[in-house]
């Protein structure tokens, strides 16, 4: 299905109190926009409103400044109701130069909000972004909310006493204009101004001038006479279940998630990683959290990596090791190792754009028919995929739990916008979840390497330095008997087919899959996987506010599949599939079962809007009426 | 336990697996050997662990009564590190040959040797490709006719020994598959060494590059052609004690010299096992022109990545066991409802 946009009719900046608003900081990639939208997210989150974020990035770390490819933005949507995406359109765009404004103005609303710093349109910076005349000056701006200053130079004021170099003093410029979007929607700052001072702790006078130029921005704003429609904006408290929340991303809910599935098993792990864009930060989060029971390997390259997770695994310890699709190919041989050895491995894949290094910061699912697939001989293992930045927390847990239950390596997908995205979070009680221990097997009567479970067919785990458990295993085919080596026919037969069984025995013990939102049967069900969660979930959500009979349904477990999913699909007459990629999860359901499910897809790095996805539900109903 | 390991035998340490090598492989010879070091080594058998990759050396843990994975084409050193790393208390050996070591694993090779990772790494090479039927290798001489270069091969080889001190190896010594006494002393000294202990082996291909070593393994003519270097000794070789390495200080190179005359053992070069540059220069000594080195070549005392490791987790754990909950509701936090 082509891939087409209803806009939505919503204007946010009409009334003093707004159900919900898109804000968006974009700058040059050294401009601190990142940090910006970190911080007024904090606030946000305080406040106590709904909000999801997308930082969006360009690979280059320092582009040439003014460059329109060196454009780094922020966009946090907040709101009082329950939000799941980052907005279809900005209501208000923070543009620090030219680049940023005329790479971002396309997706601004009309009449929406413009802070620009004019200090930074200059003939050189104008021309780097294309532009033939001033947009500030040649009207073309005319149909919005255009508040332009000099920042630099109020920049430059406020932070003049602190003793910094004239280009410290400008790269605080970025907390001058977070200050004046606080005063817009009126957040607190005292977070940011702790986060300031633990940031620059040891360098006191950049933390007093960037707190300096947050208040002298917010200030400003206060004290200046703004034009007609700009004003502060009151967005009401979110009404979200009782408990105490936090903000969390992708990243750090997969970290914690590891974490949180060592301790439930009751054994160390060791994190083998080889940095790659945007899988790096899990290995950054990781090593910083030592003190729990993970310990963390920066390979030499990604098979090391593996190597070393399947070397642990053997050890008797649980071995991850996490990459992003390039890295995840590298790691191919070393995963068929862990199946064929029946060692437990949990591969983390943060998918991004592909092929090859293809769009390494923007967020792609095109890795899904590998992490099927993509191994030599028939190789199956578990894949789960996590559908929202708090889903990669019970994910992580539940690749353990897969991993050491079953003696099988797990894929744990997640991707570039859940990795980098951030949502309110409510704290789990980590108490209540129910613990998974690992017993290493020790008894030496009669023991062989090939025992197995009865029930799950995972074989004994039976570490070194046991004694009485010597045995060797490997990657040449075993006796289903004993475990050595066998070239047997009939035993290649029986082990594949119990490494078929192993898996789709999991289905059994996997929950249901449940719909989201809507009917158990009906006219339209939207079947997503991954981050697409939050456009579906809205899209599926305005669409029953027609009175139209739509579902979401969103599958986490993509390998096996819940075992009543092909009876929930049966009973819906029009099947949609939105991906972020050509149609990968929609040739597993048709194949699996024999549905004429449709599919949408958009691979141009950014997420869904809730717009396509609405768009391509109509035309679901459209032919479903031309059928009638 | 004590009791146990006293009464171990090489016979504890074989597995009731048919040996598949092909007859009068070398790889029978280091097996024997291994065996037969096991129990002198005092440890139980339990925590040792043999990894290998791929090739005919790889299959050797199918053959010891031990921990064994025999895993996937030159990424042992990875899964060593691994096993290593999750548990410091093993004994970790890695098996592998001049195709698994040294091409596609080469790479990994370096690192566990600039990590330097307590392990022992056994390199066999037979410079040829065994299991997939003999082509030339890294280590192949340059010329070597295999079915992949009928007209010779045009690669340079590599000389393994060079390579791990290149890479920052802390233990470097070589020896010969059928000389068990001596192959056991170097591989005895590599397991007490702290660190990763790199053993070439050269080891005879009796299918596809046969008698490669012969000069070198000769009874008769071995002493022409090779040099058993021992700390602290003057480098003496030949059938008859009369030659020996000097080092020319003019253009720092080695220089082989015959004794009588004007020179006399007090002009040879002491063979000084912590002394690295000395050990490249030995270590890098071929044929025609100079015997073959065999030995420890260089050994020196340094901190090794797992040990390390385990000093800053203490550090870091010193403060008792991390709190996930703490973690969880750590930062900014707010209630709803």
């Amino acid at each position: 299905m082509n891939l087409v946009e209803e806009v939505l009719n919503e204007h946010h900046l009409e009334e003093k109190t707004v159900v919900d608003v898109v804000v968006r900081f974009a700058g040059d990639s050294g401009d601190g926009m990142q940090m910006s939208g970190a911080n007024f997210t904090q606030a946000t989150a305080l406040y106590g409103n709904d909000l999801s974020t997308f930082p969006d990035f360009p690979a280059e770390i320092r582009a040439p400044v003014g460059s329109t490819f060196g454009v780094s933005s922020f966009q946090i949507y907040f709101g009082a109701e329950d939000v799941t995406t980052c907005g279809d359109a900005i209501d208000v765009l923070v543009a620090m130069n030219p680049a940023a404004l005329t790479t971002n103005i396309h997706n601004l609303i009309d009449g929406g909000m413009i802070i620009v710093d004019s200090g930074s349109f200059s003939d050189k910076n104008l021309r780097k972004a294309k532009y033939e005349t001033n947009p500030l000056e040649d009207g073309s701006l005319d149909a919005y909310r255009v508040l332009d200053i000099d920042i630099s130079h109020h920049v430059l004021a406020a932070v003049e006493s602190y003793g910094l170099g004239h280009k410290d003093a400008l790269r605080c410029k970025n907390m001058w204009a977070l200050g004046l979007v606080m005063w817009l929607f009126d957040r607190d700052r005292t977070a940011t101004i702790e986060s300031l001072r633990k940031k620059f702790a040891k360098k006191t006078a950049v933390a007093d001038a960037n707190i300096a130029a947050l208040n002298a921005g917010h200030a400003y704003a206060e004290t200046v006479e703004l034009p007609a429609g700009i004003h502060v904006y009151k967005v009401p408290k979110a009404r979200l279940a009782a408990g105490e929340y936090r903000n969390i991303t992708g990243t750090e809910a997969l970290a914690w998630g590891l974490l949180a599935g060592a301790e439930l098993a009751d054994i160390d792990m060791l994190f083998a990683s080889y940095p790659i864009t945007p899988a790096t930060n899990v290995l950054h989060e990781l090593s910083g959290k030592r003190d729990f029971r993970v310990n963390t390997f920066q390979a030499e390259d990604e098979i090391a990596a593996v190597g070393a997770a399947i070397g642990a695994s053997f050890a008797g310890s649980l071995g991850v090791t996490s990459s992003s699709g390039p890295g995840i190919a590298l790691k191919a041989e070393g995963i068929a190792l862990a199946a064929a050895a029946e060692l437990p491995l949990v591969v983390a894949n943060t998918q991004r754009g592909g092929p090859s290094t293809g769009l390494p910061t923007k967020t792609e699912q095109s890795d899904l028919l590998m992490s099927m697939y993509g191994r030599h001989g028939d190789t199956p293992m578990p894949v789960i995929a996590a559908c929202t930045p708090g889903d990669c927390f019970e994910l992580a847990i539940e690749a353990v739990r897969l991993a050491t239950q079953y003696m099988t390596p797990v894929m744990l997908l997640t991707d570039g916008y859940l990795a980098n995205a951030a949502e309110p979070w409510k704290i789990p009680d980590v108490d209540k979840f129910e613990a998974f221990p690992v017993k290493h097997y020790d008894n030496p009567v009669g023991f062989m390497p090939s025992m197995r479970d009865e029930r799950t067919l995972a074989r004994v785990w039976a570490k070194p330095g046991t004694p009485g458990m010597e045995h060797r295993i490997g990657g040449i085919e075993r006796s289903h008997e004993t475990g050595n080596i066998s070239y047997d026919p009939d035993n290649h037969q029986k082990m594949t087919d119990l490494r078929k069984a192993k898996i789709e025995g999991i289905a059994k013990e996997i929950p249901l899959q449940e719909v989201i939102l809507g009917n158990e049967s009906g006219k339209v069900a939207v079947v997503g996987w991954g981050s697409t969660f939050g456009a579906i979930h809205q899209a599926v959500k305005r669409i029953r506010k027609e009175g139209l009979d739509v579902s979401h349904i969103h599958i986490r477990y993509i390998s096996p599949l819940p075992r009543n999913l092909g009876e929930l699909l049966a009973g819906f007459d029009k099947v949609l599939i939105p991906e972020m990629n050509t149609g990968q999860l929609i040739r597993l359901i048709r194949a699996e079962f024999l549905i004429d499910a449709e599919g949408l897809s958009k691979v141009s790095g950014q997420p869904f809007k809730i717009g396509e996805v609405i768009a391509a539900i109509h035309e679901e109903f459209a032919k479903l009426e031309q059928t009638s | 336990m004590n009791n146990l390991i006293a009464t171990l035998t090489p016979k504890d340490f074989a597995t009731d697996q048919e040996v598949r090598w092909c007859p009068g492989c070398g790889d029978y010879a280091i097996l024997k050997t291994i065996q037969k070091l096991m129990p002198t080594l005092g440890r139980p058998k339990e925590n040792q662990v043999f990894v290998s990759g791929i090739g005919c050396s790889s299959r050797f843990p199918y053959y010891m009564n031990t921990f064994g994975f025999h895993s996937i084409h030159g990424r042992a050193p990875t899964i060593a590190t691994g096993v290593k790393l999750a548990n410091p208390e093993l004994d970790v050996w890695v098996v592998t040959g001049d195709g698994d070591g040294f091409s596609i694993g080469g790479n990994h090779m370096l690192h566990v040797l600039r990590r330097n990772v307590d392990m022992q790494i056994l390199l066999f090479n037979n410079e040829i490709y065994g299991l997939t039927k003999g082509q030339y290798s890294p280590t192949s001489k340059q010329g070597s006719k295999s079915p992949s270069s009928p007209q010779g091969s045009l690669d340079n080889p590599l000389i393994p020994a060079v390579v791990a001190l290149g890479a920052g190896a802390s233990y470097v010594a070589r020896s010969i598959d059928t000389e068990a006494n001596h192959l056991s002393e170097v591989i005895r000294r590599g397991y007490s060494h702290k660190g990763a202990a790199f053993i070439e082996i050269l080891q005879n291909c009796p299918i596809y590059n046969d008698g490669n070593f012969a000069q070198v393994k000769d009874k008769k003519a071995a002493g022409d052609f090779r040099v058993e270097l021992e700390h602290g000794k003057p480098i003496i070789f030949g059938k008859e004690k009369n030659k020996g390495i000097c080092l020319n200080t003019q253009d720092l190179q080695l220089e082989v010299v015959e004794l009588g005359g004007d020179i006399s053992q007090a002009d040879l070069l002491v063979h000084n096992e912590n002394n690295k540059t000395q050990a490249q220069m030995l270590s890098a000594m071929s044929g025609p022109d100079f015997p073959v080195a065999v030995g420890v070549i260089y050994r020196e005392d340094k901190s090794g990545y797992v040990e390390d490791v385990q000093v800053q987790l203490e550090q870091i754990r010193s403060g008792g066991k991390a709190s996930l909950k703490r973690l969880l509701h750590s930062g900014h936090t707010w209630t709803a409802g």
